[in-house]
């Protein structure tokens, strides 16, 4: 046999492929997420006011919460599977490094779980009465948004992978981190309709993402090797 | 030391062995595994490690390729420690553990396309050679959540085909294979070790390996034939 030892692209490639086409085989999966993220938002204008003045107010924390919610729900398939059948001390035994290994499966985690909840956020914003003319501004942020949730996640899913019963703790470890996540993205939306400048906010959020997708495989990597121990 | 060293292993003392381990100490739940537990494994060597149930096979397994950090005393990897050679010590060591790493969803095909690129570049040709040579010809696109638990056993067999790996550690590879089966890996090991490869197994079952040597982990006390 040739020995041609594959490169970090390669096998960063090979993970990324792998969990989509996971993905694709368990649509249960695939669509749990976004439903859960279409009815939760569907539920406020029952619950709350079908009033269009009332719901405009409040649809950039609704759409926001809702998004952190199904997040929240789509995180537990990240490691656990893999965790359950052995995959992931193939992962950890591979000569990569784990942190751009782990990065691969957050990225096909998000584009399963994120992106369609991004890319479906302007019907439901506008069932909600969304002020006009914050459309691009709000799927802007959930765009930047929503993979830092899923990063976040990831630590606390890392960290709780190796528990029996797991309940809510998943969410107790993840939602403080996710609370700045959640200010800046509903603040932004708030701001630009008062007319502020965009760019300053994004920015925030921009610098929120670039700092969870440095530093957060990291942390999950961590997190995986004390899990697995 | 109640046990002979084979010839091999005295031919290749002088050399630097492949895995060497000194005053190994893993302690969990306040019991003590195993103390002051050193062993060699040169080239070539296959080394069957015993004991009965809970008395830290697996976890010496753990230990040594680097799952489970939660022991004191040295390792080292052609004379190197291993915390200094890590990305070495994983392209040069396979393991294949209790849960054999093979997603349900998944076709074998699948399975090994993506374990085998973690360490190289693997061809569609050898990988459905290695499918084949493990007995799962006709089942390359079955998902395998229809194959059986020693099918998923025979893919994971797969993966030793693949692998250019120098050292093997299998944690009970033979539990859930069949007569065939069983004979077929006892082949591939006694192949490996020809070519200089070497093995770290446990298994209850008496291998038909030849060289084989032994380590017995004993509940609590010194471990027996610690080998060098």
């Amino acid at each position: 046999m040739s020995a041609a030892r594959s490169t970090l692209a390669g096998a960063v490639v090979a993970t990324l492929r792998r969990d989509l086409l996971i993905a694709y085989k368990r649509k249960n999966d695939l669509f749990n997420p976004f439903m859960f993220f279409v009815l939760v938002a569907t539920l406020f204008p029952i619950g709350i006011s079908p009033e269009p003045e009332a719901l405009g107010e409040i649809s950039a924390g609704v759409l926001w919460i809702s998004a952190l919610l199904a997040s929240l729900l789509a995180m537990d398939n990240l490691f656990r599977a893999d965790f359950e059948d052995g995959s992931l001390e193939l992962l950890m035994l591979s000569p990569h490094p784990l942190y751009f290994l782990v990065l691969a499966k957050n990225i096909a985690h998000w584009l399963v779980s994120g992106l369609p909840i991004v890319l479906v956020s302007p019907l439901i914003a506008y069932m909600l009465n969304f002020p006009e003319g914050a459309y691009s501004t709000l799927v802007l942020t959930l765009l930047l948004g929503t993979p830092v949730l899923s990063l976040l996640g990831s630590i606390g899913v890392a960290l709780t992978v190796g528990l029996g019963s797991r309940g809510l703790i998943l969410a107790v470890i993840t939602l403080p981190m996710s609370v700045p996540v959640l200010i800046a993205g509903t603040l932004t939306v708030s701001q630009t309709l008062e007319g502020a400048s965009l760019s300053g906010y994004l920015a925030i959020m921009g610098a929120m993402l670039v700092a969870a997708l440095t530093l957060a495989p990291l942390a999950s990597a961590a997190a995986l090797r004390i899990s697995v121990n | 030391m109640d046990k002979q060293p084979s010839e091999r292993t005295e031919q290749v003392e002088t050399l630097t062995p492949l895995l060497a381990v000194d005053d190994l100490f893993c302690e969990r739940d306040e019991r003590v595994l195993f103390q002051n537990l050193s062993f060699r494994l040169a080239e070539g060597q296959v080394l069957q490690i015993k004991g009965g149930n809970g008395s830290g096979k697996t976890t010496l397994l753990r230990i040594l390729c680097g799952l489970n950090d939660n022991y004191q005393g040295l390792i080292r990897w052609r004379g190197e420690l291993l915390a200094n050679c890590v990305e070495e010590f994983r392209d040069g060591m396979l393991y294949l553990g209790h849960r054999v790493g093979v997603s349900k969803v998944l076709t074998p095909r699948e399975n090994l396309l993506w374990s085998g690129h973690l360490h190289r570049q693997i061809s569609a040709d050898e990988m459905d050679a290695a499918l084949a040579q493990v007995g799962l010809r006709g089942f390359e696109d079955s998902q395998c959540f229809t194959l059986s638990a020693g099918q998923h056993q025979r893919v994971s067999l797969a993966r030793l085909l693949l692998s250019e790996a120098r050292l093997w550690v299998l944690d009970e590879p033979f539990t859930t294979l069949d007569v065939g089966g069983v004979a077929f890996l006892e082949n591939l090991i006694g192949q490996h070790s020809d070519r200089g490869g070497s093995v770290l197994v446990t298994t209850h079952h008496t291998l038909a390996v030849d060289g084989l040597t032994e380590l017995t982990l004993g509940m609590g006390q010194m471990p027996r034939g610690s080998l060098s």
